[in-house]
Formats: structure tokens, sequence, C-alpha cells
């Protein structure tokens, strides 16, 4: 076990020059304190003192010298029961009107399976949105090309390219 | 069982990974009779080894002692009351509690009405090797939707757990060709339970009988085995 190293910063604020002649442009604590003097003098230190706090705080916890685990996850699932292997069937079953409540159950659960079922298949038949753009972005111009002529199809096609309409200024000529 | 493309037997220690990993697939679910054991597949039963979609693997195989699973429905009886707890014998190694409050409708101040040797039919909610199985009669929206305690004019007989999962895969006949044949209750736990009611005594024997014995039938043979017993129960 080791200690984790953590930076220390100071958090003292006021501090004297280096020959003590005169003291540094600083502020003592209690006036920091003030309201009126938070909000300069707060801004500046907050992190300062928040970096303080979170070193402590690493120096206080101990941790394992160890490298890092590697997250390493499985391509094997484990499950312990046959019912979603083999598609097994609720357990309750009646015929010929033995359990009236049973035989709704049964009903309603078969009907549900058959609702997920239809719902699957129609999931399957359904076009994608994407399929649906992909469709749609080139049978615009499968379909406008119908309406054209043959010389019309050519000019069309070079004037959406080439040629933007723009707004004409009227001239002043009056 | 339909679904699965080939089938081989496996012994307890048999290493499958290179079976299992043919298909190249990404994820594997592997079912019960399979471990992993250092990167390897182990196979710890001796049974059929059974595949879905090329990347699903369970075993199948004969066994009569239950070992409990998560989720699975099965039928206990009722041993003891303890205070706000039921003792319930499951066949498995340790008995499962079941709280009076898991119960349909139950509050603190109104019991469920269960009584010492009830049959009660639950879904175990927690199963782990190392703590007792825990049992619960509703679903988690509160509703029984099946569970709980089974009328005490039915009968109950053991079975093998194959049998169990046989009876309730969608492909067996089974049940659907008895029920055309005379008007039957049936719950099915996958502890090798099997709880049965009918009008009459020898009807109770002859389905009993019936589904004892489509353990080793084929499909297309159930129907004229059903006649079989039916017409020889008919003149009692």
């Amino acid at each position: 076990m080791r200690q984790q190293n953590g930076k220390r910063m100071p958090i003292e604020t006021t501090h004297c020059g280096a020959n003590g002649s005169k003291p540094e442009k600083s502020i003592a604590s209690p006036f920091v304190q003030l309201w009126f003097m938070q909000k300069k003098y707060g801004a500046e230190n907050a992190a300062e003192e928040e970096e303080a706090l979170r070193s402590k705080v690493d120096e206080d916890h101990w941790v394992l010298d160890l490298p890092e685990l590697a997250a390493n996850e499985s391509k094997y699932e484990l499950e312990t029961s046959f019912v979603p292997f083999e598609d097994l069937q609720f357990g309750r079953f009646s015929f010929k009107g033995m359990n009236p409540a049973i035989e709704k159950l049964t009903a309603n659960l078969q009907a549900k399976k058959e609702n997920e079922e239809s719902e699957a298949r129609e999931k399957e038949l359904e076009v994608t949105d994407e399929e649906m753009a992909s469709r749609y972005a080139s049978l615009v111009g499968t379909i406008g090309k119908k309406f054209n002529t043959k010389r019309n199809r050519t000019s069309t096609m070079e004037e959406s390219d080439a040629k933007k309409r723009k707004f004409l200024k009227p001239s002043d000529e009056s | 069982m339909a679904a699965s493309t080939e089938c081989t037997t496996v012994l307890p220690g048999d290493i499958l990974t290179d079976r299992v990993n043919r298909s190249g697939s990404k994820k594997y679910k592997l079912g019960p009779g399979l471990t992993v054991q250092s990167e390897d597949v182990v196979a710890c039963k001796c049974g059929v080894l059974k595949s879905k979609e090329n990347s699903t693997f369970w075993i199948d195989n004969h066994q009569k002692r239950y070992i409990p699973a998560k989720g699975e429905n099965v039928i206990g009886i009722v041993t003891l009351r303890a205070g706000d707890i039921f003792r319930v014998d499951i066949g498995s190694n340790l008995p499962a509690s079941l709280s009076y409050l898991s119960f349909e409708g139950a509050t603190k101040r109104n019991r469920p009405n269960v009584q010492i040797g009830d049959l009660v039919y639950a879904k175990l909610l927690v199963a782990n090797r190392d703590m007792d199985p825990e049992l619960v009669c509703i679903d988690s929206s509160g509703q029984s939707n099946g569970l709980g305690v089974l009328s005490t004019e039915g009968f109950m007989f053991r079975c093998s757990l194959h049998l169990c999962r046989k009876l309730l895969s969608p492909e067996c006949s089974l049940l659907r060709v008895l029920g055309k044949k005379i008007p039957l209750e049936v719950t099915i736990g996958m502890n090798g339970r099997i709880w049965l009611r009918c009008r009459s005594v020898s009807e109770t024997i002859g389905a009993m009988n019936t589904i004892l014995a489509a353990e080793y039938t084929s499909d297309e043979n159930i129907p004229s085995m059903v006649e079989k017993i039916m017409s020889a129960m008919a003149g009692y």
C-alpha cells in the first residue's frame, strides 16, 4: 500500500515580503469573508481552494498499489433456466371448461403471443425510413422526366444546375 | 427443439469451445449444462448438446433432481408457517420461502388463506446457489395471472424434469389431444411435479398414465397412444 501523491497547494492568503520591510498587497482573511469582498476575491481563489481540498482528500484516501483492472467482457452469457431456450409455455392448462379462469388466461396469452408475432412479421416487411428516403429521392426525378419532352429534359437539367434565379432590381427610369 | 440443427452427445468435462465458436458469432448464450472455465466452454452434464440460431447452446438431459433457476414456475408444497413467510418444498436441496404478502390482494391485515400441505404454483424470484430460493405468487404488476394456491381437489405426481419440459414445449401435442378426450385441468411445474384435476378418479388415473407414457413417445405416436389408454379406461 502507498499513499497517493497529490499536489499540495498553499492555502495561505497573506504573506510578507522577502525583507520584511513592506508587506505585499494582500488582504487579511476576515475581510475576505465579507460579502462585498467575495465577488472579487472569491472567484480568484475558488479554483485554488477546491484544488487544495481535493489534494487533501486524495492524501487521506488509501488505495491498493495495483494496476487498473481491465474491463473484460465475456462473449458468453450464462443462463440457468431452460425456459428461454426451448420457448416453454406457461404451465397451466384447462380443457373442456374444467377451469374457465385458466382457459381465459390461456386465450389471453395466446392472443398476446400472436400479436407479437404479427408485429414482428410486419416489421420485417415494413420499409425502413432510409429506404423510403432513398427511393423517393430517385423517384422524384424519374417521374418528373415522364412529363417532359426530350428537348425539355436536357434544358431543365442544365437550368437547375447552372442558372439560379436572382432578384432583379427594377430600373429607376420613369 | 425443432430449431436445433444437429445433436451431439456430450459428457461432463468435454471441452466444447470449438463446437460453440464454429459459427463465428460475436455473442453466445450458454444454457443449463454449460459453463465457462478460463475462456473454455465446458460441459457439466451428460446429455445432448442442442443449439438454436448458431449462437445459443444448451444441454438437454434426463434429470430428476430440480435445481432452482430464476424465473421458472414450480409447484411447491407448503410445509411450515413461520411468522410472515411460508416454507415451501420445491424439490430442491433447500426449501424455498414464500412471503404471505406476495399473493394477489394480500395485505398485512388481510392474510391469504394458505394451510400447511397446500400446493402452490409459484414463480422463483431468487434462485442462487448460495441463498435460499424465494418464491412469489404475483407478477410485477401485482396480479396473480394463474399463480397461487392450487385447489385441494387435484392430484399431484412426480415425473422427470425432461418430461415437464417436453409437455410445455409448443410442439408437444399431448395435452391438446388429451384435452379433446376428457375435461381436465393440468398444472406443470418445472421442478418435475404435475398436478391434475379431472372429474373422476378413473379419469385422473388414465390421464396420469397417458402423461407418464408420453415421455418416450414420439409426437406422431401420441394420438394413437392416448386413444389406446382412453379406450382401455372406458370400461371402468
